[in-house]
């Protein structure tokens, strides 16, 4: 039940002390009690919990983990091309010359 | 790169990226001198793992065992008669979140109380109390309040709005727990077999990671704090595995784009306005812990339906059926496939034990997931 949704914040109404958010096309209200004053502004992406939002998600750290996952495929990537040409080199089939 | 909505779903889900990490996670594990048992403490990384089927990708030295962090596994059958008995009075509606719906207590769950009469209902969001408040002014709401660190604070600010608003018809059953505790009490048992703990996520979004601060230094266990994400949980069992390589004992953050040491400090002081921490607690599976869990502030008991209510409220505790193995599997000392009663007498919707309550619960992830490896 600590399951919470990265969402993105398209409103805020200062009055209430609410924030417009959109969960994947899905558009609602969440409460900013939780949060500091003014430290949510429109566009951060935030994680909601049963109606609140409960933090600020860093975007460049999320950037970092994905550029990091993008590398990992990368290094898989030139690893798997480098086994095929030595495997390739190495097939009896191979007709060389 | 600018980053999307969709990549903070999908980009740490990408199934070429989990198994890339299997490979680095099994060439990494053959340099450890023993084989290492991890604790998710969390349900939501149970969850994961068994959605995921990471535990099939893991090599044969790395274990999962799944901790107690689902806070309706583990709350205690006579907590939920406690609601059941609330909500049957006259004049009363029951508001909980949806999580408690069909939990059964001994008198049965909150949905037979509905279908006996009560007026019980399930919310969203604690802040749903306030409309049902004003829309039934002859009426006491009360409030049945659960959930570990995460969800404390969402009470903590429906508290504050009552009294600010001056709202006289809501009152509050608190049932929050906390984190560190049962960790704790679960190392005092000298037969455990945790290594290593995998650290909540939310839990740490609210309280920061210093509450894990004293496992390595007290207890010399490392704790990764790891996102609910299946890359997420990955990268945890790497970082915990090189802890181990380069003999470290430290706390680490994985989940850094949501976690800092410190927390939130709002939500923190809203909950410190308003609860202090109980004597101890029973937990479902594992008996009672010291410190475990909170309770309203003697300033607001007049908001307490435990203290305003307690004539009627049950006191018999109730203990799990005898071939239950919660506590066991609660421990890591056996898995749900240990179990004599898993998958027959005990189901998700006919649960004898803690673990097959919710689906954040080991059994019932094993039971919905069919990960028995």
């Amino acid at each position: 039940m600590c399951l919470s949704i990265p969402s993105r914040v398209t409103k805020i109404d200062y009055k209430n002390n609410t924030a417009t958010i959109d969960t994947m096309g899905i558009s609602r209200e969440a409460s900013l009690d939780l949060m500091e004053e003014n430290s949510i502004q429109i566009g951060d992406f935030v994680l909601i919990h049963i109606g609140f939002i409960m933090n600020k998600i860093d975007e460049e750290d999320a950037i970092i983990s994905l550029n990091t996952y993008r590398e990992i495929l990368d290094a898989m990537d030139a690893e798997e091309r480098q086994k095929a040409i030595l495997e390739s080199d190495n097939c009896p089939n191979t007709t060389k010359g | 790169m600018d980053l999307s909505l969709k990549d903070l779903y999908d980009g740490f889900r990408q199934a070429d990226v989990i198994k890339e990490y299997a490979n680095l996670i099994t060439n990494k594990s053959k340099l450890l001198s023993h084989p290492i048992n991890i604790m998710e403490v969390c349900g939501g990384h149970t969850h994961t793992i068994m959605k995921y089927g990471l535990k099939q990708l893991l090599p044969s030295n790395i274990h999962f065992i799944h901790g107690p962090g689902c806070p309706v596994c583990v709350m205690p059958k006579e907590r939920i008669d406690h609601a059941f008995v609330l909500a049957m009075q006259k004049d009363v509606i029951l508001v909980t979140l949806g999580d408690m719906i069909k939990v059964p207590g001994s008198l049965g769950s909150l949905q037979d109380a509905r279908s006996n009469g009560a007026d019980v209902r399930f919310v969203y969001s604690p802040l749903d109390c306030i409309k049902i408040a004003n829309e039934n002014p002859t009426k006491k709401i009360i409030f049945f309040a659960i959930g570990f660190e995460t969800t404390t604070p969402m009470t903590s600010a429906l508290i504050d709005q009552v009294i600010k608003k001056d709202i006289n018809n809501i009152l509050f059953h608190i049932n929050h727990i906390t984190v560190p505790e049962p960790m704790k009490a679960l190392l005092d048992d000298p037969t455990n077999k945790i290594d290593a703990f995998i650290g909540p996520s939310h839990v740490s979004v609210i309280s920061g990671s210093k509450i894990y601060a004293e496992f390595p230094n007290k207890y010399h266990k490392p704790v990764v704090v790891s996102g609910f994400e299946p890359l997420d949980v990955m990268q945890s069992v790497l970082m915990i595995i090189n802890q181990f390589i380069e003999n470290r004992c430290e706390l680490e953050v994985e989940y850094s784009r949501s976690v800092s040491y410190h927390g939130n400090i709002t939500a923190q002081n809203l909950n410190n306005k308003y609860f202090e921490t109980k004597d101890k607690f029973r937990w479902r599976g594992l008996g009672d812990i010291p410190k475990s869990a909170l309770k309203l502030k003697d300033t607001f008991s007049h908001l307490d339906a435990e203290i305003l209510f307690n004539e009627i409220l049950p006191t018999q505790m109730i203990d799990d059926h005898k071939l239950c193995i919660c506590g066991e599997i609660l421990k890591g000392k056996k898995d749900p496939k240990d179990c004599k009663v898993f998958g027959t007498s005990c189901k998700p919707n006919t649960p004898m034990g803690s673990c097959m309550v919710s689906s954040e619960g080991a059994c019932a992830a094993y039971y919905k997931y069919g990960n028995l490896k």
